[in-house]
C-alpha cells in the first residue's frame, strides 16, 4: 500500500492539503500543554491527578475511535470487535506489569529468608501470588513471556494483529459482509470475553489483572508524575495515530477503501483485491486499538473480561457515530465528548433534572438518554457532531435528489432516487 | 420400720406373683428363651446376636410376637424363676403380664419381682432386622412392601435366607418381581457360594439402576500393594505405573517408604528447613549461604551433612527412581474373591456402556429442550431479519419485556395458572405494540441502510435495558411456573426431563405450526411473502407494503415477547436476560439460513445440540462450551456462508 502512495506524483505536503490535520495537531498540542501546566505533577495543581488520568484515558479512547472510524467510517466494516483488541493490548501490557511487580515483592520477601531463594522458589512465589485467587499455583503457558517487557510489548502488536488477520481472512474470503460481518465480529468478541471469564483461561478469570497503575521499580515516583507521563504518551500516540490515519486515507489507498465502502462489487470488478484491502485495514486498526488499550489500562489500573464484552464495542460505535464517521476528527470529537460526558453523568456530578413530580437522576437515566440520542443521531444527523463543521464551513453535500445518502449502500440509494 | 413394710410388701408380692407360676414353663418358646436367658437379660449388643438368630430361625409361631414385644420393651423377666413374660404397665407399680406362649393374659401383678428388658437402639435394630422375615410373609401386601423398603435401605446377610423363603409364596406380581430382584442383589452381597454370586451378577448385566451399581462397586474394591516380582494370581486387578495418572510418583514412593523398604524422601521445603537449622556462622555443610541458591547446591550441602551424620539420610531423585524401578506396584482385589470381582467388573463395564447410552439419550433430551428455547428466541428474529431483512438488535430486549410483563401479571394475579394464561397474550400485545412503534418511528426511515438500522436498534436496546433496570432494579425477579409444570418426567435413574422444558418444547412446535399456517395459508401471509419478494410489484397489486412491514415486524416482536414468558419461567428475569440470547439467536438464524423458518429450526437444533455436546465433553464449564460453539459457528460460516438452508434465486441477492 505504501508503494501506491509513494509512487504518486509529487504533491503538496499532507498537512497543507488537509488543513484539518494541522488544526487538530495544534489543538492537541495546546491541550496537552494546558493540562500539563494545570496538573499537580508539573504545574499549578488546578487539575487533580485522577482527572489527569481520566483525560489520559479519554485520549486512548480517541485513538481507538480513530481506528474504528478507519475501519467503519472509511472502509464500511462495522466491526463490533475492536474493543476486544483494545482489551487484548491491555492484557498484554498488564501481564508484564503484574508479573514484574509481584516478582519484586516476592523477591523482597524471600530476601529476608535464611537461604537465598532458588529460581524455582521465586517463580512459585509469584505464581501463588498471582493465581491464588483462581485456585492455581502454576504459571499457565500464556505467561511464558510475561517476564520480558519487550516481548510483551511485541505481543501488544502481534496477538491482536494475528487474531484480526486470521479472523478477517476467514470472514472476508467467504464474502461475509454488512450486518453478517457485524454479528460475526460480535460473536468473536463474546467468545473471547466468555473464554477470559473462565478461571482456567490463565488470565485470572473474572478477577482480571489489577494493580496496573503501579509501575514496577518506580514506587518512589508519585502517581501525579506517572499519570502525566501516561497522559503525554497517550497524547503522542493520538497525534501520531491521527497523522498516520490522515496519511493513509488521503492517498490512493484511502480512495480505494472508501470505494469499497460505497460499492464493494464495483471495486472488485475494477480489479482491486477487495479482500486484501479490507484485511489490511482490519488488521491495522486492530493493532492501533491494541496500542490504545496498552496505554489505557495502566492508567485505569485494572482490566477484567467485562471490559471486552460486546457492549464495549457497541459503545465505541456509538462514539464514532455521534462524532461523525468518515472524518477522522469526528471520531476523536465523538469519543472525547461522549466518554467525558458519560464520566460526568455517571459520576453523579450532574444535577438531577426535576420535571414536576418526576426527579430524574442522571446516574440511572444517562444510558437511556445516550441510547435515544444515538437513535436520533442515526435518524436525523448521520454526519454527527462533525456535521457542524460542514455547516460552519458552508460545505454542502452534493445534490443527491433530496435524501442524504449516508456512507452505507449510498450508491444503491442514489439509483433508487433517480428512478 | 421400713424393714417391716418391705417385708410385708414382699409377702404381698409373693401372693400376687403366684399366678406367674401358672404360666407354661415348658412351652417351646419359653424353653428357647431360657436357653438364651442370660444373654437376653444381659442385653449387650456384642453377645445378643445368637439369641436373636435362634429366635428368628426357630420356626415357632410365637417367635414373631416375642421379637415384637421385646423390641417394644414389653418383655419382662421374673427375677426369681427366670421365666420371660410379656407385660404392660397398668400404673407405676403394677403390671399386667402375659404368657409368651400364645400371648394369653395371666393377670395383674406388682412389678417388684419382675425386671423389664430394655434393649438399646442397636439391639432394637437387630431385632427389627430379624423381624423382617416375618413381615415378608405378612398377609398385608403393604407390610410386605414396607419390609422390602427396609431391606433395600439397610440390607443384611440374614435377610437373604428370609427373602428366599418368602419369595416363592408371594402372590402379588409386582412384589414378587421386587423380591426376586432384591434376592439377587443380596445374593451378590452376602451369598457364600461364588457360583451363585456370579450368576446373580451376570443377571444384572446392562441394568443401569443405581442400586445395582452400589452393590457391585464394593466387590471390585482394590488395595495397592507392591512386590519385587510381577505377582501371579487371578486376584491382581492391574499393575500400576508410578508417575501415571492413577498413581503419582510421590504416592508410589510413599508406599515403599511406609513398608520400610526404602529410605524416606524429603520435600524441597523440608530440606530447606533442615539446612537452615544446621546453619552455623553463615556456612552449612561446607557451603556458604550465598551459594545455596540452586537446588543442586542445596542437595550437595544436604548430602554432606548426611555424611557427617548431622541430618537423616534421605533418598535422592535417582535413588527414588531406582527403588521404584525395582518394584512392581499393583492393585489386588479385596472386596470379593477374584472370580466374583472379575464378574462384577464385567457387569459394571456392561452397565457403564448402558449408562453412557442412557446419558446420551438424556443429553439428546437436554439438547432438544435447549434447541427449542433457542428456536423460540430466534423465531421472531427469523421473521424480522429473515423475512424483512431488518436486523433488530433490540430483539433480546423484547424477550425481556415479555418476561417482565409476565412478572407484573403475576404480581396482580396470584393464581399462577391463570396468570400465565393471561401473561402470554398480554406479553404478545405489549411487544407487538413496541415492535410496531419501533418500526414506524425508526426502522421505516432507515430502510436500505442495514448497518444504520443495526446501530439505531442498538441505541434502543441500550435504552430499554436501562429503563428496565431503573424500573425493576438490578436483582433478578422470579417468574413462577404453575404447580402442574413442577417436577419432571423420570424415565429411569439417568434419563429425566422437567415438565417445564417439555412445555417449552411443545410451545416451540406450536409456534412453528402457527408460523407455517400464517405464512402459507392466510391472506396476510401471502401479502408478507409478496412484499418480501418484490415490494414494488406487491404495491402495484394493491398491497400496502408499509402496513405489511409494520405488521410483520410487530408479529416478530410479539413472538419474542411470548418467548420471554417461556424463558422467564425457567430462568430468572433480569434486565440483561435479552443479551444472553441475542447472539445465540442471531447465530441460530445465520447458521440455519436467513429467510426461512426451517432454517431457524435447523439452526436452533444444531446450535442447541452442539452446545450440549460440548458441555458433555467438559461438563464443568459452560463458558468454555459457549466459546467453542461460537468458534465453531465462525468456522461453519466459512463452509456455508448462507447457512444450512440457503435461499436460491433472486431473494438470495437482496
Amino acid at each position: 500500500m505504501s508503494d501506491m502512495t509513494l509512487s504518486a506524483p509529487a504533491r503538496r505536503p499532507l498537512v497543507l492539503r488537509h488543513p484539518s490535520v494541522l488544526v487538530f495537531l495544534t489543538i492537541l498540542a495546546l491541550f496537552t500543554l494546558g493540562v500539563t501546566l494545570l496538573s499537580e505533577g508539573a504545574g499549578i495543581g488546578a487539575i487533580s491527578t485522577s482527572f489527569v488520568k481520566t483525560l489520559g484515558k479519554t485520549l486512548c479512547f480517541c485513538l481507538v475511535a480513530l481506528a474504528m472510524d478507519l475501519v467503519w467510517g472509511y472502509c464500511g466494516i462495522l466491526s463490533l470487535g475492536h474493543m476486544a483488541f483494545f482489551g487484548l493490548g491491555g492484557y498484554a501490557v498488564g501481564m508484564w506489569l503484574m508479573y514484574e511487580r509481584t516478582r519484586m515483592i516476592v523477591a523482597d520477601s524471600l530476601a529476608a529468608a535464611e537461604l537465598p531463594p532458588t529460581a524455582q522458589e521465586i517463580s512459585d512465589g509469584i505464581a501463588t501470588q498471582i493465581f491464588g485467587v483462581v485456585g492455581a499455583s502454576e504459571f499457565p503457558p500464556v505467561w511464558a513471556f510475561a517476564h520480558s517487557l519487550p516481548l510483551q510489548l511485541a505481543a501488544v502488536v502481534v496477538v491482536p494483529g494475528l487474531l484480526a488477520l486470521v479472523f478477517g481472512w476467514l470472514a472476508f474470503r467467504s464474502r461475509v459482509t454488512g450486518v453478517y460481518l457485524s454479528i460475526l465480529t460480535q460473536a468473536m468478541t463474546l467468545a473471547l470475553s466468555l473464554y477470559l471469564f473462565q478461571n482456567d483461561s490463565g488470565l485470572r478469570g473474572n478477577n482480571g489483572l489489577s494493580g496496573l497503575q503501579n509501575l514496577p521499580g518506580l514506587d518512589d515516583i508519585p502517581q501525579s508524575a506517572v499519570s502525566l507521563w501516561f497522559f503525554w504518551a497517550s497524547a503522542l500516540a493520538l497525534g501520531v495515530g491521527y497523522l498516520f490515519c490522515a496519511w493513509l486515507v488521503s492517498g490512493k489507498f484511502g480512495s480505494v477503501i472508501r470505494a469499497i465502502r460505497d460499492d464493494e462489487t464495483r471495486v472488485r470488478f475494477l480489479g482491486y483485491p477487495v479482500e486484501g484491502f479490507k484485511l489490511v485495514v482490519f488488521t491495522l486498526t486492530a493493532v492501533i486499538a491494541s496500542i490504545a488499550g496498552a496505554l489505557y489500562y495502566p492508567q485505569a489500573g485494572i482490566i477484567n473480561p467485562a471490559e471486552i464484552a460486546p457492549i464495549a464495542s457497541i459503545y465505541l460505535a456509538v462514539w464514532v457515530a455521534i462524532g461523525g464517521r468518515g472524518r477522522l476528527y469526528g471520531a476523536v470529537i465523538g469519543a472525547g465528548f461522549v466518554s467525558l460526558l458519560s464520566t460526568w453523568f455517571t459520576g453523579g456530578q450532574a444535577p438531577d433534572l426535576v420535571l414536576g413530580p418526576l426527579r430524574i437522576q442522571w446516574v440511572d437515566w444517562w444510558t437511556v438518554l445516550l441510547g435515544l440520542s444515538f437513535v436520533a443521531v442515526t435518524l436525523f444527523a448521520p454526519k454527527g457532531i462533525g456535521g457542524l463543521v460542514d455547516l460552519a464551513a458552508r460545505i454542502k453535500s452534493p445534490d443527491r435528489h433530496g435524501a442524504d445518502l449516508g456512507p452505507d449502500a449510498g450508491a444503491l440509494r442514489e439509483r433508487e432516487a433517480d428512478q | 420400720m421400713s424393714k417391716i413394710i418391705r417385708h410385708i410388701l414382699f409377702c404381698l408380692n409373693c401372693l400376687l406373683a403366684a399366678p406367674a407360676l401358672a404360666q407354661d414353663a415348658g412351652a417351646p418358646i419359653q424353653e428357647l428363651l431360657q436357653a438364651h436367658g442370660d444373654v437376653i437379660a444381659k442385653s449387650s449388643r456384642k453377645t445378643i446376636g445368637p439369641a436373636i438368630d435362634a429366635l428368628a430361625a426357630s420356626g415357632l409361631s410365637a417367635a414373631q410376637r416375642v421379637l415384637e414385644r421385646w423390641q417394644a420393651k414389653e418383655m419382662w423377666r421374673d427375677e426369681e424363676s427366670g421365666l420371660f413374660v410379656f407385660a404392660e404397665e397398668i400404673d407405676r407399680d403394677t403390671i399386667r403380664i402375659f404368657d409368651p406362649a400364645g400371648d394369653t393374659e395371666i393377670g395383674a401383678v406388682a412389678d417388684d419381682g419382675y425386671k423389664q428388658l430394655k434393649p438399646n437402639s442397636g439391639i432394637r435394630g437387630m431385632i427389627g432386622a430379624a423381624l423382617v422375615q416375618f413381615q415378608l410373609s405378612a398377609p398385608d401386601p403393604a407390610t410386605r412392601a414396607t419390609a422390602l423398603d427396609a431391606i433395600e435401605r439397610d440390607p443384611e446377610a440374614s435377610h437373604l435366607a428370609a427373602l428366599r423363603k418368602a419369595a416363592g409364596a408371594e402372590d402379588d406380581a409386582a412384589l414378587r418381581t421386587r423380591k426376586a430382584r432384591l434376592e439377587r442383589l443380596l445374593t451378590i452381597r452376602f451369598d457364600e457360594d461364588d457360583a451363585a454370586r456370579i450368576a446373580a451378577i451376570e443377571s444384572f448385566a446392562g441394568d443401569p439402576a443405581v442400586d445395582v451399581r452400589a452393590t457391585l462397586n464394593p466387590l471390585i474394591a482394590t488395595r495397592i500393594e507392591f512386590a519385587a516380582e510381577a505377582p501371579q494370581g487371578d486376584d491382581i486387578a492391574r499393575t500400576l505405573k508410578p508417575g501415571g495418572g492413577a498413581l503419582p510418583r510421590a504416592d508410589a514412593y510413599a508406599l515403599l517408604v511406609a513398608a520400610g523398604v526404602a529410605p524416606p524422601a524429603i520435600t524441597r521445603a523440608d530440606k530447606r528447613d533442615a539446612l537452615v537449622a544446621q546453619l552455623r556462622d553463615g556456612t552449612v555443610g561446607g557451603y556458604r549461604v550465598a551459594q545455596l541458591d540452586t537446588e543442586a547446591a542445596r542437595d550437595a550441602a544436604y548430602a554432606r551433612l548426611a555424611e557427617a551424620g548431622r541430618v537423616a539420610a534421605v533418598a535422592t531423585d535417582a535413588e527414588i527412581d531406582a527403588a521404584l524401578a525395582a518394584h512392581v506396584i499393583f492393585e489386588r482385589f479385596i472386596g470379593a474373591p477374584p472370580a466374583v470381582a472379575l464378574a462384577a467388573r464385567g457387569a459394571l463395564d456392561a452397565i457403564e456402556t448402558k449408562v453412557n447410552l442412557n446419558r446420551a439419550a438424556d443429553l439428546v433430551l437436554d439438547a432438544l429442550s435447549l434447541a427449542s428455547i433457542y428456536f423460540l428466541a430466534a423465531i421472531g428474529l427469523a421473521i424480522t431479519f429473515g423475512v424483512m431483512g431488518v436486523i433488530n438488535m433490540a430483539h433480546g430486549e423484547f424477550i425481556m419485556m415479555g418476561a417482565y410483563t409476565g412478572y407484573v401479571v403475576q404480581q396482580i394475579i396470584p393464581d399462577y395458572t391463570i396468570s400465565i394464561l393471561v401473561a402470554i397474550p398480554l406479553a404478545f400485545a405489549v411487544t407487538f405494540g413496541a415492535g410496531v412503534a419501533m418500526e414506524r418511528l425508526v426502522i421505516r426511515w432507515l430502510r436500505h441502510r442495514p448497518l444504520e438500522t443495526l446501530l439505531a436498534t442498538f441505541g434502543i436496546s441500550i435504552a430499554l435495558q436501562q429503563i428496565a433496570k431503573n424500573i425493576f432494579g438490578t436483582q433478578a425477579r422470579p417468574l413462577t411456573s404453575p404447580d402442574w409444570l413442577d417436577g419432571s418426567l423420570v424415565l429411569n435413574d439417568i434419563v429425566s426431563i422437567s415438565y417445564i422444558r417439555i412445555a417449552i418444547f411443545v410451545l416451540a412446535l406450536l409456534f412453528l405450526g402457527l408460523f407455517l399456517f400464517v405464512m402459507n395459508r392466510t391472506r396476510i401471509g401471502l401479502e408478507v411473502r409478496a412484499v418480501t419478494q418484490n415490494p414494488r410489484m406487491a404495491g402495484s397489486m394493491g398491497i400496502n407494503p408499509d402496513r405489511i412491514n409494520m405488521l410483520t415486524f410487530g408479529l416478530g416482536s410479539g413472538i419474542a415477547g411470548i418467548a420471554g414468558v417461556a424463558i422467564g419461567l425457567y430462568a430468572k428475569v433480569t434486565s440483561e436476560m435479552g443479551q444472553d440470547y441475542i447472539v445465540q439467536s442471531f447465530m441460530t438464524v445465520v447458521v440455519g439460513g436467513v429467510g426461512n423458518i426451517w432454517g431457524a429450526l435447523v439452526g436452533a437444533t444444531l446450535v442447541g445440540t452442539m452446545q450440549k455436546g460440548i458441555e458433555w465433553f467438559n461438563p464443568s464449564n459452560t463458558l468454555a462450551a459457549q466459546t467453542y460453539m461460537i468458534l465453531f459457528i465462525i468456522l461453519f460460516i466459512q463452509v456455508r456462508p448462507r447457512g444450512i438452508i440457503a435461499l436460491k434465486g433472486r431473494a438470495a441477492e437482496a
